[in-house]
């Protein structure tokens, strides 16, 4: 029954945000999240869904509710980057999966942003893992432009969108090839040409901001508004998706690009010389060790997948599970995140990043530090998508907080509260309510139907 | 795997093909008459192993923990080997004959060499590129003739990364899950060979794969051909089993690949590995099994084992699961991470299985998280037990418990000496030995095998 009741209160939830609530947490394990060793006997205190302060020797303000929270971590929350939160329910059942659109006209223009359901139980089970805040990215389908891929909260509530159309995403290795036609000669003609054509575009059409119905809309262009400006004939993009590469080509959208191979990583650096405006990221990056200088040089961050060590392809061959620590080394800000198999979620983040320290054992790699690693799926990926409150606690950072039952990298740790901006979220899901339904294989009574 | 999330046109469905080609699992007493009958073994062993071990010296591993595979464990403990054979193990009182080379085990941990039941390495080996697609013959959703081993290429540089950061010593390689049978496994020790009978596992019996759910009603239904159904394919597997009790009553048949590979099962020679996803479907299985006289050795891909874990206890089936894989496809959405620990509190048999080129780098890890959601519902499992899901229950449910599996004298000295607790993620493989030969060592870039595929590429030799 009182699993019964928790669920209600989870669905109210969903109804009408909690309100935020002041919060303290003495005496834990803390973990900043900014690269910085774990402080054991810290404290945290969280107001007005914002955090005060955070480590040794903070003082409690008066009358603010305190957790004791010896034995237990405390870390802000995890930030998972590109993920298909919200955007499917089964990867293979195609009508519940809006991650790609193999036959949509458009391209450049998806925009996730209105079609994100906080309701799906990747988002629940990203929650209960520790995860409070996401970038929520389409994959490309029918052109080397994916789309718009949004930033998001993971509060039980319906207000996920924190910033929509936050960057576009493009492939530019083989699978870029494919789409543009069979060879990379293509993907390169056809990014160069989309640029020129967005660039022409939106000065022809006189483009402006605002008008997002979201609560913070920092791209200055809204690349919905298409505007009426004359084009010539000879176009390959439709208004909109040229309109939605504006903000691209001005720099006010960042572009993720996805590469693996250090020759491509170098070329798509090279086309900072051509479009200087460009707020590029690099995603997968899997040889980015080799030319790891370059990439600090023209200080481009990097989103890689922290395990990755088999030649999947020809783009992959150096593929190691060094390059993650090899790029950190070289000065290059890595944010670990990225899903190669139906293993890889968000809530196992911290697996990725654990592996990256156990590798400094190894002679002859190079792993990163505990601090670095946890930053790696904290504040390094959040800072890398324009959030530069999340993933860290400092004061006047979000107040998303995750308390642990030990060492958040460990395999054997997991949340046991979680808050974001100060509320508490529910960790129920279907696949508590699975557990607890089978806790009990005993029907002398009544089949396992009736417990719920 | 990754493509699972699309959903697409051709080459998503042969990605997703390729990708849950999982096999089901035998578990098995089948491979002593194999190996003991060196005529039958001659007339059905075609394509015989030829792998030998390689050379070793004594060795004695001092002051480890020991996790011996069967449920035990020995702190301050001391592992002998020599020729090829565990020794002894025991607790530091061991006396350690002489001319035993010594390896400080101090705040190290000891395992048997790790089993995956469940690996396609070989047959979809990187680069993951359509010319290496071998592992679904998905022309009929029915191949019991063909053999995995016939796919396998030996370069693939999976295996060495399996050895390395997962301290794999054997594995199962099977067919895909895109027919119904899918083919005969192959059972391959984890050594660089230049040919697949160079890593035959010797005495290791066949298992046949079959497929439930999904997978085969799609490849099929989506040809216009049978089964599209659930019902269809329960109904090609009867008449198919059907056909094989026949060609067993026969006196003097003709050969015939796929009948002979049925007929190896319902004499119970060749084990069954069953890719099966959901309880109601395993439960079907396990009567159709009894209705054709075979039984089946593990079911793969059981993420609804805890929902009829009793039954499976009762029918002394072991469940080859992930830890917390889910929601992929339909059949896999009531997956939770809770199951392995059920299936285990039930007293039912509990093997971690990978999948997958990554995930059989990790499985010490898949282990450890399975045992602590279980803990977190009040389920305790010892540490000693874990590791046996990923060592002798494996090594039974492939039919070779005899020869490996534990540290039982006499067995092979497949062996993992583990820079700490291969329960924690901060631990590492740090030596390997297959068979009393050293493999791999952590400190050594020399005892790190380079597939013919990476010479001469960039990273070549790099730790990986």
């Amino acid at each position: 029954m009182s699993a019964r009741l928790l669920l209600g209160a989870a669905l109210v939830a969903l109804a009408a945000p909690a309100a935020a609530q002041d919060i303290a947490i003495t005496g834990a394990t803390v973990a900043l999240g900014d690269g910085s060793d774990p402080i054991e006997n810290a404290t945290v205190v969280v107001q007005g869904g914002r955090v005060v302060a955070a480590g040794s020797g903070v003082a409690v303000p008066a009358g603010v509710p305190t957790l004791d929270g010896n034995g237990m971590w405390v870390t802000p929350g995890l930030f998972a980057s590109l993920t298909s939160l919200g955007l499917v329910d089964v990867g293979a059942v195609s009508e519940s999966n809006d991650v790609d659109a193999d036959d949509s006209p458009f391209s450049a223009a998806l925009d996730v942003s209105p079609v994100i359901n906080p309701n799906a139980q990747d988002f629940a089970y990203s929650r209960a893992g520790g995860v409070t805040r996401a970038s929520v990215t389409p994959e490309a389908g029918a052109s080397i432009f994916a789309g718009q891929g949004a930033l998001v909260d993971l509060g039980a509530d319906y207000d996920a969108v924190v910033q929509p159309r936050a960057f576009q995403l493009i492939e530019m290795g083989e699978r870029g090839a494919r789409l543009a036609g069979g060879s990379r000669t293509s993907a390169h003609a056809l990014l160069r040409n989309a640029l020129h054509e967005a660039g022409s575009y939106g000065e022809a059409a006189q483009l402006r901001g605002g008008g997002s119905s979201n609560s913070s809309n920092v791209v200055g262009v809204d690349s919905r508004r298409v505007g009426s400006a004359e084009r010539s004939g000879d176009v390959l993009l439709t208004r909109f998706d040229a309109a939605a590469l504006v903000p691209v080509v001005s720099g006010e959208q960042k572009l993720y690009v996805k590469v693996e191979r250090a020759a491509d990583i170098l070329a798509m650096l090279s086309l900072l010389e051509e479009f200087p405006a460009l707020d590029m990221v690099l995603v997968g990056a899997t040889e980015g060790w080799m030319v790891a200088d370059q990439i600090a040089a023209a200080g481009v961050p990097v989103i890689a997948v922290a395990l990755r060590d088999l030649p999947v392809s020809f783009e992959q061959l150096a593929a190691t599970q060094s390059n993650v620590g090899r790029m950190v080394d070289a000065g290059v800000m890595v944010g670990i995140g990225g899903y190669d198999s139906s293993g890889d979620h968000p809530r196992n983040l911290p697996q990725q990043a654990g592996n990256m320290v156990a590798l400094n054992w190894v002679t002859g790699a190079t792993g990163l530090t505990w601090g670095e690693a946890f930053a790696s799926i904290t504040s390094v990926p959040a800072r890398i998508a324009g959030m530069d409150d999340a993933g860290v606690l400092a004061s006047g950072a979000y107040g998303d907080l995750v308390v642990w039952d030990g060492d958040p990298l460990e395999v054997s740790s997991a949340p046991v509260r979680v808050f974001i901006e100060g509320v508490e979220q529910p960790l129920e899901n279907h696949q508590t309510r699975l557990r607890d339904r089978y806790r009990s294989l005993d029907e002398s009574e009544l089949p396992r139907g009736y417990e719920w | 795997m990754g493509r699972l999330s699309s959903k697409g046109g051709p080459s998503a469905l042969l990605a997703t093909v390729a990708a849950l080609a999982l096999a089901g699992c035998t578990t098995g007493s089948g491979s002593q008459s194999l190996a003991s009958t060196p005529v039958a073994a001659a007339a059905s062993d075609p394509y015989a192993s030829t792998y030998e071990r390689f050379p070793g010296v004594p060795t004695a591993i001092v002051g480890a923990t020991i996790y011996d595979g069967a449920g035990g464990q020995i702190d301050n403990g001391v592992v002998l080997f020599a020729d090829g054979d565990v020794v002894a193990i025991g607790d530091a009182s061991l006396e350690i004959p002489e001319g035993y080379t010594r390896i400080d085990g101090t705040g190290r941990y000891v395992t048997p060499g790790i089993i995956d039941i469940h690996s396609h390495l070989g047959d979809y080996p990187t680069p993951s590129v359509d010319a290496h697609s071998d592992g679904n013959e998905a022309t009929s959703p029915t191949t019991p003739e063909v053999w995995a081993e016939h796919s396998v290429w030996p370069q693939d540089p999976g295996f060495s990364r399996a050895l390395a950061n997962g301290g794999i010593t054997t594995l199962q390689i099977l067919p895909g899950s895109a027919n119904l049978m899918g083919g005969r496994s192959v059972t391959l020790r984890n050594v660089p060979s230049r040919t697949v009978q160079g890593m035959k596992f010797p005495g290791a019996p066949y298992s046949l794969k079959m497929a439930c759910g999904e997978n085969p009603k799609r490849v099929y239904g989506n040809r216009g051909r049978m089964p599209s159904t659930r019902m269809g394919n329960f109904a090609v597997n009867r008449e198919t089993w059907i056909q094989a009790q026949e060609y067993l009553a026969e006196e003097n048949p003709d050969r015939d690949l796929a009948m002979e590979t049925l007929a190896g099962v319902l004499e119970g020679e060749i084990l069954v590995q069953n890719h099966c996803y959901r309880a109601d479907e395993m439960a079907l299985v396990l009567d159709m099994a009894d209705e054709f006289g075979y039984r089946v050795s593990a079911f793969h891909h059981a993420v609804e084992s805890y929902k009829i874990a009793d039954l499976l206890r009762e029918h002394d089936v072991c469940s080859a699961v992930w830890a917390d894989w889910y929601g992929f496809k339909m059949e896999a959405y009531d997956a939770i991470p809770e199951n392995a620990a059920m299936i285990h509190q039930q007293g039912a048999c509990v093997v971690i299985h990978s999948d997958d080129e990554n995930g059989i780098q990790r499985l010490n890890q898949e282990a450890a998280k399975a045992q602590a959601d279980g803990r977190r519902m009040g389920i305790d499992i010892a540490d000693a037990d874990v590791i046996s899901w990923i060592t002798l229950n494996a090594a039974r449910a492939m039919g070779i418990d005899e020869m490996t599996g534990s540290l039982e004298p006499g067995k092979m000295a497949d062996v993992v000496l583990w820079n700490g607790d291969p329960l924690s993620i901060y631990s590492r493989p740090q030596m390997v030995w297959i068979d009393g030969a050293l493999m791999y060592d952590m400190d050594n870039p020399d005892r790190r095998p380079v597939s013919d595929f990476e010479l001469g590429q960039p990273g070549e030799g790099d730790v990986k």
